[in-house]
């Protein structure tokens, strides 16, 4: 190609191989999961059917719609709109906010109704895989709130990289919730 | 030992002469590698002696019982590692940090207290019942020993704890009032993370269950942990002085390398928790994070030789830059690939405990500790006593060292690697197991061949302290 785009990742390259550890224990955490299912398809459909999918599509939206914040803001860096940008990384913060609470109180009745990672099988991986993704959301929002601090103090005024290393990351977060609600959610 | 390391000591206040040091200073990590040296040739003669007693099982009974011999190679191991680890901190610390070592006088003072209260401890090991030892140290009045690895006397224990505060206090002192790089902080990480994780040695907990859980945290923690940032952090030092290449560039690879081991290998101690009475979950966690554990041993690899490829000098010390790509390498091999053989639970349901583990251990161990101390041992010794470089005989002789050494411990591993497949099968798959015993019976051929890779290893380290003391006329 002529013409091509310089060939360079967003954000930092440091960023994207934690990124690629992250989604491969997620990945062998995934397979484990598809296996447990496989031997035990039962005890998954009983227990898949007595989930509250509306909160989990609530959390959804507001993770995508954290995803799209981020998006936002870092179209509003790059065209240098830093203001804008401020507003979005926030606004992905909210969004945050909203899983991490809406969430955390669905795992604190589960704890409350004396469901825990011994319980059997499903519950092991659904409280893990939730667990683990919970605390990557955590992660996500102490790394966006660095972000829009640093931002506050003029950090990106001439190069965006860190938002840009930020969005990479509250992306995977977003990614790896997709799979988790899809394979504990909705596989049939 | 002992003399090799008076004799260092005896030239630890060096002279203005050499200039090849930076800071006067860094030259107390001098008395530090020779007790390394002297200790690890100490191991090395222990593991001879119990290759030995895996085939000719009286050997040196009662003198010398097996789990004596045991008990003093790997202690005399760890304490040589931490020998190495305590000397390159004291070398490299000053270098990054732009001063001078906060108290050189503690320094050496710490390293005649570490030195007796180890050297004690090999005599109790050696010179009375294990149980005498027990009661005359006062482990009733704390008990904690009687497990493997953290076998010494609780004395000892506080001992330990004692020189890791005084060392760590004088490289924090050093850090703190010097320059900050990412390499001084990540070996301080990792120094610090030895000494907290150490604690959990002195809790000792009746259950079982519990006792190994937290038995872990030191053993796993230590060298699947922090050890592994002092291995970064080390080698990262070595080749930004052999290379030459931008610290930024080095900087960020260690960074990652850090992110990777910590992210894989903290939930991934859960691979030691299968089958000892832990809840079922560690199964997945363990498999699945530890199975990931080799991705910064690789990196490790890939960081090593792209550093060297990018080099922007041509360092004289050929030798150095040899032991630095050999770490890389051999812990990828060693830690990394054989250490994902056994990790995942339905694999390790059948190999816990037998010879694959151990073959694991020889080469996870030689390869990235013993490896990456001998780097830092093979930069720093010849600066210490005023050259840059040894001279080419020297270096040529430290090469053969290196190869024999290495090349042996690749054989024992495979050696031990082909009598755990063998004793998985014959103990634990076949439609008639064998007992124990008999199974180790039937894998003394390759016990025997194990022990004679065993002595080429101890030839390798014997031209190694050799290569110490040659070519002294041609020094460059």
């Amino acid at each position: 190609m002529s013409h091509a785009m310089p060939r360079r990742v967003p954000g930092d390259l440091a960023m994207w191989f934690f990124i690629l550890a992250e989604l491969a224990v997620f990945g062998l955490l995934f397979a484990a999961c598809a296996y447990a299912r496989w031997q035990q398809p039962l005890l998954f459909a009983r227990q898949q059917a007595g989930l509250p999918l509306g909160w989990a599509l609530a959390n959804t939206a507001l993770l995508l719609s954290g995803s799209a914040a981020v998006f936002n803001a870092c179209r509003a860096y790059a065209a240098g709109r830093g203001r804008a940008g401020r507003r979005w990384l926030l606004a992905c913060l909210l969004c945050g906010s909203g899983f991490v609470l809406l969430k955390g109180h669905e795992l604190g009745a589960l704890f409350a109704a004396g469901i825990n990672l011994s319980s059997n099988s499903f519950w092991m991986f659904y409280l893990s895989l939730a667990g683990f993704h919970y605390l990557h959301v955590l992660l996500g929002m102490v790394i966006v709130t660095a972000v829009w601090w640093r931002a506050g103090q003029g950090a990106y005024a001439a190069n965006h990289d860190g938002v840009e290393t930020a969005a990479a990351y509250w992306h995977m977060v977003d990614l790896v919730w997709l799979v988790l609600f899809a394979l504990l959610y909705t596989a049939r | 030992m002992t003399s090799l390391a008076s004799a260092a000591g005896r030239q630890t206040t060096p002279s203005a002469a050499n200039v090849q040091l930076k800071y006067r200073s860094q030259a107390v990590a001098k008395p530090y590698f020779t007790a390394a040296i002297g200790l690890f040739v100490g191991q090395i003669i222990f593991g001879l002696v119990m290759g030995l007693q895996y085939v000719i099982g009286d050997f040196l009974f009662p003198a010398i019982p097996f789990n004596v011999a045991r008990m003093v190679h790997t202690n005399l191991l760890i304490v040589w590692l931490l020998f190495g680890f305590m000397g390159a901190g004291y070398y490299l610390i000053p270098e990054e940090s732009e001063r001078e070592l906060h108290s050189p006088k503690l320094a050496i003072a710490t390293f005649w207290v570490f030195l007796v209260a180890g050297a004690l401890t090999i005599v109790g090991y050696l010179a009375v019942p294990y149980a005498t030892l027990a009661q005359m140290t006062g482990n009733d009045l704390l008990p904690t020993m009687g497990r493997e690895f953290l076998e010494q006397p609780t004395i000892t224990k506080i001992g330990i704890v004692l020189v890791a505060l005084s060392f760590l206090f004088n490289l924090s002192m050093t850090v703190l009032k010097g320059r900050k790089t990412s390499i001084s902080m990540v070996m301080m990480l990792g120094l610090w993370g030895l000494a907290i994780f150490f604690l959990f040695s002195f809790y000792n907990p009746h259950n079982l269950v519990l006792d190994k859980y937290f038995w872990w945290w030191v053993v796993h923690l230590w060298v699947e942990g922090v050890w592994e940032l002092i291995m970064g952090a080390m080698l990262a030092f070595v080749l930004v002085k052999v290379t030459g290449v931008d610290r930024e560039v080095i900087e960020k690879w260690l960074y990652v390398i850090i992110a990777m081991t910590l992210i894989t290998g903290i939930i991934g101690t859960g691979h030691h928790y299968f089958w000892i009475g832990t809840p079922a979950y560690w199964q997945v966690w363990g498999s699945a994070f530890s199975a990931l554990e080799p991705i910064p041993f690789f990196m490790m690899t890939l960081f090593a030789f792209n550093m060297v490829n990018k080099r922007r000098r041509e360092h004289p010390n050929k030798a150095a830059v040899l032991w630095a790509l050999g770490t890389g390498v051999m812990s990828f091999l060693g830690a990394g690939v054989w250490g994902f053989l056994h990790t995942l639970a339905p694999v390790n349901y059948l190999t816990h405990g037998t010879q694959i583990t151990a073959s694991h251990g020889h080469m996870a161990f030689y390869g990235a500790y013993a490896m990456v101390v001998m780097t830092m041992i093979s930069y720093a010794m010849p600066l210490m006593r005023g050259r840059e470089a040894n001279s080419n005989r020297a270096q040529v002789v430290e090469m053969w060292s290196f190869w024999l050494m290495t090349i042996a411990m690749v054989f024992i591993t495979l050696f031990l690697t082909a009598a755990g497949i063998l004793q998985v099968w014959m103990q634990r798959m076949g439609d008639t197991p064998l007992s124990f015993m008999a199974t180790q019976d039937k894998l003394a051929f390759f016990y025997w061949l194990r022990e004679g890779a065993g002595v080429v290893f101890f030839i390798g380290l014997l031209l190694y302290i050799i290569s110490f003391f040659v070519g002294k006329d041609e020094a460059r």
